[in-house]
């Protein structure tokens, strides 16, 4: 049986391009189906991820998996190529550990010091950088979180590598900059300079659009 | 013990974080020295062990220290591969088994803290969304337990059935601190008859603290939080 693999996905969704980066960086052929998860999901996507209702999903042979780190290891076990997790056990658990702070602490810190409204800023800036600061001392000197390679770790902190600074841009919020964050700054750029993390992202002005529309919105 | 595989945990009695980790350890019969904790006045070797969370549980193996009770657990599955297996062999059913524990863990950890610290309207919104989403897990166990019986022993207990347990294993403690009625054997079935299951374990009852204790612990916690947010 050809193998079928799909991904349900939302083209602006930093959860969904870290799938889609895995499977890329493991050259892992798959069909994307685009959701509009703002106002239509499909039935489909209901169907495979009713508990949450969410994308990413990855479909493999009819099985369904949903939660992004989930995903990223189910790909790992699966596909053998190109590994995103080092080898030895304790090298894999300090990568989980990582991937989990960006999940549960980074993001939401992030998110929140970036929807603040000016006059609120100073406390969530203050708290999203103490994170930042902490990351940063992961990355330990190494050109990826992952050692010469792009790695787990790599692929969570995607929404920092790539749509942070676009959400700098567009708030005027300075949370990651080269003065404050050199080491992490540095990686921000190998990280898109990457040519498999090149194609895996999503357009900057399309980005960059959203964002600023968002914020319209939020003002009204 | 050699120093070859010396194994340290740091934890806290009345933390179920550091419990999963105990029992994972007890169930693979590794040998472990315990510290227990002082959260008042935490040991400079837990803070140098994890200075990012400054938090218990941590694993030191052989002077390496880890930390986040879930990352331990997958950490210790990789390394001592005897029986029970924390995690099936194929990818799906460990995605799975990922998927249900990450969804304990952030779903509803968090709204029975809220059901066990707060009272009045509060309490009753935290305790509808917990029967909600007790509601959800339920449907979703059906999957791994297909002819609607668990059956957990000491060879194939797992990740997930020590993370329902840390959360949910002292539902009559809770019941009885509270008054009110946590697992309904009526309405989830399933979840009611694994909890069931899991605490008949001889490995589990002789690491669970006698009920008095949990009772006061739990009595003591919810009169501390209550009062803090008079």
């Amino acid at each position: 049986m050809a193998e079928e693999v799909k991904v349900f996905g939302a083209w602006g969704s930093p959860f969904s391009r870290r799938v889609e980066l895995a499977l890329q960086l493991k050259g892992v052929q798959y069909e994307y189906i685009e959701e509009d998860v703002h106002k239509n999901k499909s039935p489909l996507l209901l169907k495979y991820n009713p508990v949450h209702k969410k994308v990413p999903v990855l479909l493999h042979n009819g099985k369904p998996i949903a939660e992004s780190l989930v995903i990223l290891e189910y790909i790992e076990e699966t596909w053998k190529g190109n590994p995103i997790l080092p080898e030895d056990p304790y090298d894999r658990a300090m990568a989980r550990f990582w991937a989990k702070f960006i999940d549960e602490k980074c993001l939401p810190a992030i998110w929140k010091a970036g929807w603040s409204p000016e006059s609120e800023r100073e406390k969530p800036v203050e708290e999203a950088c103490e994170c930042l600061k902490t990351l940063e001392s992961a990355l330990g000197g190494k050109r990826f979180f992952g050692g010469d390679k792009v790695g787990m770790v790599d692929i969570a902190a995607n929404f920092i590598g790539y749509w942070l600074r676009l959400i700098q841009e567009v708030t005027g919020m300075e949370l990651l900059s080269a003065e404050k964050f050199p080491e992490l700054f540095k990686w921000t750029d190998e990280f898109v300079s990457c040519s498999v993390v090149k194609g895996s992202l999503p357009p900057r002005d399309k980005l960059l659009a959203f964002f600023k529309a968002r914020i319209a919105e939020t003002m009204d | 013990m050699g120093e070859e595989n010396k194994v340290i945990l740091h934890g806290v009695w009345a933390s179920p974080f550091s419990k999963r980790v105990e029992l994972a350890l007890k169930l693979k019969g590794i040998p472990f020295e315990y510290v227990e904790e002082d959260l008042q006045n935490k040991s400079p070797q837990l803070l140098r062990c994890n200075p990012v969370h400054k938090k218990i549980p941590v694993l030191v193996h052989n002077g390496k220290p880890i930390a986040e009770s879930l990352v331990i657990l997958e950490y210790i599955d990789e390394t001592w591969k005897n029986s029970p297996r924390l995690l099936p062999k194929d990818p799906y059913k460990r995605a799975k088994v990922r998927f249900w524990t990450s969804f304990v863990q952030q779903q509803l950890f968090d709204t029975m803290f809220t059901v066990t610290k707060t009272e009045g309207e509060a309490q009753r919104k935290a305790v509808k969304e917990v029967s909600e989403k007790l509601q959800v897990l339920e449907e979703g166990i059906k999957e791994l337990f297909p002819n609607g019986n668990p059956c957990i022993d000491s060879q194939n207990i797992g990740l997930l059935d020590i993370v329902i347990l840390s959360l949910l294993g002292p539902h009559k403690v809770q019941e009885e601190v509270l008054g009110i009625k946590i697992i309904d054997p009526e309405k989830t079935p399933l979840i009611f008859a694994w909890l069931t299951a899991i605490n008949q374990l001889t490995v589990v009852k002789e690491a669970t603290p006698p009920h008095d204790k949990l009772v006061a612990l739990l009595k003591f916690l919810r009169e501390n939080s209550l009062k803090s947010s008079a």
